[in-house]
């Protein structure tokens, strides 16, 4: 059973979260912090396995992660899963997810492993998506990647065709890289903050 | 009114954002925004709105007022709306709230939808966190998508039909008719799903097992397929790294563990593709290491041959010395798995076990650790206990804690000598005092007591060892302990094993005193202390100095330190010439099995706080664990006697080893310490309410009818027992005694002990007085509650210590003759 993936870059910033069994707003944001915490003073030539997370699951639960230039890939599975077989299906899942966002996005750069985690901030509910294909409630669905980004790809076309989400934002996407924004240097810890929200009735 | 921002605006908008103060700023703005647009029920724009509203939950600001709008897009005919709607619904709600069960309705309808996409995407939702009652509402939907033919709906219905099961276990028959073809299945994706399906219900339920294994008979399937995958030629579909469809074959290697556990046909079944794959299988990749993995796991789960077994315990060896640390850190988890069963073939590795615990990484290391603990027997001890002594040396605070109690346990088990063991524990202790569990020290203390060949060695360590450092707390309880019971030794310097070293009086004494005052020591740690000083009044020459260190402390602030040295001065002033007597050395505990650290899981605090609350002065320096064996004494089915015989050096003047016995049980009547120091044993009650107390159960005895019996009648002491049987449960008797004196004196600290078989439970509580009057003037009563529920004949062994005309007397009794009605 996996528990969670999480998806965080260099400074722990949240760039995609996943929980497959409910946690509250303040309580994932934790979590991904000291899964942060965990994962980031590892060396790179360290193994990809990981105990101890203590916010979540318990011993059983370990920490299956691997690191991508700026991105963090963590699935906290239990020990029902493979631990070779989940690091096989991050890197397969990562190529998927990094190919189909070049796709969406018309261009393919040179340095694509740069290129991701913009991609990955711009196109969240896309990156979701194929995490629908292939995770279901915690379960591997389909490890066929291309399956996968086929269905996708047809799901994407439905929308399309009903005017989308937002139209253009390929466009919009391609100017904002061309800008070439600096990577935020901030390590932002968001879960302190209490933001008021004024009472309103529910609906 | 405007139309909303586009998500990917409001992403840029918030990555301009320089602050944090500033990026909330923007939020709060926007989730203004698109509230107002949320109450103006704008169709349009919902969809965009939310999926902004998911971004900001990503970051972890408050989006739970989108709710209600992720179940209205899912209501909405748009496959757009709907998509964005059940994302929402699966990463904002919540089963614990109601609002989820209004999505019912829209799931149902939408598993009956014409588009596949919209049933997948149902499927999804229902599959991550439908509820139990949406479970038993639409299981029957989710049955019929068991059944079609369209493989992108039937996987995905097999997991959401796990998750049913999981949620609702009743549920799972109704699946089992589908389960039937499900392993025809061409495609991989369903086959996948499918297996794992399958073995949740193994899993959950025996009969689905057998029915799997005799009715179904999967495993000739399974092996089929697993054969198909691995004879197959190359396949671009499922290729990864030139193995097909790996993850396939690893969750059908876990379904075949399941079903070849301990059964005989089904392992049979399946042990020549478990070698194909363990020998044909490509390893240079990752992937293949995950199938090998998977089936050594396999192998040593189910009932393989033998051969089989050594095949799999080599390709761990092999992975152990991968240079990938994944591998490396798979092969210690797999072996820690099988070394319960295949021991020997384990040890084979450990060396390169032990090498692992020097790895840098964490992960690897903790596994070593684990490894190397479950290797260490009789033979290896000493080889593995230097290595893994110096990882306690070396390794990060984290493991320090499982390393020491590890230590322990493998000491206790294995230790080739007691001087050995002393010295592991002792060495744990320095360097790891901070980490230990809290009742080493006790486990300590009761070796070294029962070691007695080992005092003199012992105690001269300690003493060094609180010369170089006194920080590590339970290195200097056990030490403070030790000094006061053996300091004797330590002076006279007769240790044999070690050069022995010249210590005087006032040196020993200087420590102690040392930690009294040192600000390094903990509250418990000075109790120690000052009850080792106090010890050493009997031992040293020098009871000047020790009664002007325990006045001293009769004014501390800290009131149990205070207490103590209360209690201590009272011994020197009032009661000086039982001071020996009760100062006497602590006698060898029994260690029972059971009286392993599991029993005594107390802080440190508690351990003292036991010591304290008795507020005997004999409790000096017993040890918690000194009252289990009590208990074991007391309670052995064998008739021990009451004393402990076996201490001839007890002086003729008094009882004071068996309230040094039971002084921890608070048994009450202890010789007359200083008065403020009993308070919780009432000893001093008016003799009126005695009077009430007595006639009472003898009222009750008439009602029930158990004659009374004399239990015991000598020298003019009588005491007599009277029945009652307590009402609600009728398993405890309540005994009250009575004793009464017919000579022409007092009977004073009158103490009566009773002690039963194992199999009984007793409890004794508080007599009204400790004086039995002279001339049958009065009584002295108090009761007892057996416990007997096995309903046994009732046995009991009595002892009476008391004071006539200022000589101490002691006698015990065996009753036998209790009455049927009081334990039938």
């Amino acid at each position: 059973m996996i528990k969670a993936i999480l998806i965080f870059n260099n400074h722990g910033k949240p760039r995609l979260i996943r929980f497959y069994q409910y946690f509250a707003e303040d309580m994932q944001q934790q979590i991904i912090r000291e899964t942060f915490h965990l994962v980031s003073k590892r060396d790179d030539n360290v193994c990809n396995f990981l105990e101890g997370g203590s916010l979540i699951g318990g011993s059983d639960y370990k920490l299956i992660y691997r690191h991508y230039a700026t991105l963090y890939f963590v699935f906290c599975v239990d020990s029902s899963e493979s631990e070779l077989g989940i690091l096989d299906l991050i890197q397969k899942m990562y190529e998927k997810v990094c190919l189909s966002l070049q796709v969406f996005v018309e261009t393919l750069d040179k340095c694509f492993e740069n290129v991701c985690e913009l991609d990955l901030i711009f196109h969240m509910d896309k990156v979701h998506y194929i995490l629908q294909e292939v995770v279901m409630g915690g379960m591997v669905l389909e490890t066929n990647m291309n399956e996968i980004v086929a269905q996708v790809e047809l799901q994407n076309r439905m929308e399309k065709s009903e005017g989308g989400l937002s139209a253009a934002p390929a466009r919009a996407v391609s100017a904002v890289k061309n800008m070439n924004l600096p990577e935020i240097p901030r390590n932002i810890n968001i879960g302190d903050i209490n933001i008021k929200v004024p009472s309103l009735s529910p609906f | 009114m405007p139309a909303p921002i586009r998500l990917r605006e409001l992403i840029r908008t918030i990555r301009t954002a320089r602050t944090q103060a500033e990026e909330r700023e923007m939020i709060q703005k926007e989730c203004a925004a698109i509230r107002s647009s949320f109450r103006e029920e704008d169709n349009t724009y919902r969809c965009r709105n939310v999926a902004k509203l998911l971004y900001m939950h990503m970051l972890g600001y408050p989006a739970h007022f989108g709710q209600l709008e992720c179940l209205k897009l899912i209501a909405s005919q748009k496959f757009t709306d709907k998509r964005i709607g059940y994302l929402g619904a699966m990463l904002l709600l919540d089963e614990r709230q109601d609002v989820h069960l209004l999505m019912t309705n829209c799931i149902k309808n939408d598993l009956n939808h014409s588009t596949q996409y919209v049933q997948g995407l149902a499927l999804c939702t229902l599959g991550c966190m439908g509820s139990s009652e949406m479970c038993r509402d639409l299981a029957g939907e989710v049955e019929k998508l068991l059944k079609t033919s369209n493989s992108y709906l039937r996987k995905k219905a097999a997991l959401c039909a796990v998750h049913v099961i999981r949620k609702v276990p009743e549920l799972m028959e109704m699946f089992l008719p589908a389960t039937k073809n499900l392993l025809s299945e061409k495609n991989h994706g369903v086959l996948h799903t499918s297996v794992v399906l399958l073995t949740e219900m193994c899993e959950r339920s025996p009969d689905m097992l057998s029915h799997f294994r005799k009715v179904l008979i999967l495993v000739p399937q399974l092996v089929r397929i697993l054969k198909n995958l691995i004879m197959s030629g190359y396949s671009p579909e499922h290729d990864v790294s030139g193995i097909s469809d790996p993850f396939l074959q690893v969750r059908i290697l876990r379904l075949l563990r399941i079903l070849g556990r301990s059964d005989d046909d089904s392992s049979e079944a399946m042990n020549d593709i478990l070698a194909q794959v363990a020998t044909n299988t490509e390893t240079s990749k990752n992937v293949g290491n995950a199938i090998l993995y998977e089936t050594v796991l396999t192998i040593m789960d189910i009932k393989s041959e033998s051969g089989l077994r050594v095949l799999a315990i080599n390709i761990l060896g092999r992975f152990l010395l991968n240079n990938d640390k994944n591998i490396r850190y798979v092969a210690l988890t797999s072996l820690l798995k099988t070394v319960q069963t295949d021991h020997n073939a384990v040890q084979r590795h450990r060396s390169t076990i032990v090498d692992c615990l020097k790895d840098l990484d964490v992960s690897i290391k903790r596994r070593a650790m684990e490894l190397s603990f479950a290797l260490v027997n009789g033979n290896n001890i000493r080889g593995m206990m230097k290595e893994l002594l110096y990882f306690l040396d070396s390794c990060d605070p984290e493991f320090k804690a499982d390393c020491a109690s590890g230590v322990f346990l493998a000491a206790e088990k294995y230790a080739p000598s007691k001087r050995w063991h002393i010295d592991t524990i002792m060495r744990v202790l320095t360097t790891a005092g901070s980490y230990v569990r809290d009742d080493s020290v006790p486990n300590l203390i009761q070796l070294i007591t029962n070691s007695v060949e080992m005092h003199a060695y012992t105690v001269q360590r300690l003493y060094k060892a609180l010369l170089d450092d006194i920080s590590q707390q339970p290195l200097v309880q056990v030490a403070s302990w030790c000094i006061g019971e053996y300091g004797d030794l330590l002076v006279s310097g007769q240790c044999e094993e070690e050069e022995p070293i010249q210590v005087t009086e006032d040196e020993v004494l200087d420590v102690l005193e040392g930690l009294l005052v040192s600000n390094l020591s903990a509250p418990v740690t000075r109790g120690y202390s000052l009850t080792a000083i106090m010890k050493l009044s009997t031992r040293f020459s020098s009871v000047n100095r020790i009664k002007k260190v325990v006045s001293i402390y009769g004014s501390s602030i800290d009131v149990e330190l205070q207490q103590r040295a209360v209690e201590y001065n009272a011994l020197f002033k009032k009661y000086d010439h039982m001071r020996p007597a009760l100062l006497e050395r602590m006698p060898i505990m029994e260690k029972t099995a059971t009286n392993g650290p599991s029993e005594i899981v107390q802080t440190n605090g508690e351990t003292d706080s036991t010591v304290l609350d008795t507020k005997h002065p004999p409790t000096i320096t017993q040890p918690p664990s000194q009252g289990n064996d009590l208990l074991d004494l007391l309670g052995g089915n064998d008739v021990v006697p009451v004393i402990q015989t076996s201490l001839p050096t007890k002086p003729p003047s008094a009882g004071g080893e068996l309230l040094d016995l039971l002084g921890d049980l608070s048994l009450t009547g202890a010789p007359p310490p200083a008065p403020a120091s009993v308070p919780s044993v009432p000893m001093s009650q008016p003799p009126f309410l005695l009077d009430g107390l007595s006639s009472q159960p003898l009222f009750n005895d008439i009602g029930t009818g158990i004659p009374p019996m004399t239990a015991y009648n000598k020298n003019g002491l009588k005491i007599e027992f009277m029945f009652e049987r307590s009402n609600p449960n009728p398993n405890i008797a309540v005994i009250t005694i009575h004793a009464s004196n017919s000579t022409e004196a007092d009977m004073t600290d009158f103490v009566f002990q009773a002690a039963v078989p194992k199999t009984f439970q007793l409890q004794l509580l508080s007599p009204s007085s400790n004086v039995v009057p002279a001339l049958n003037q009065g009584n002295v009563t108090q009761v007892i509650r057996v416990l007997n529920p096995q309903k046994q004949q009732l046995r009991m062994r009595i002892k009476l210590t008391y004071t006539y005309k200022g000589s101490p007397v002691q006698d015990l009794a065996e009753v036998n003759n209790f009455p049927p009605q009081s334990w039938q």
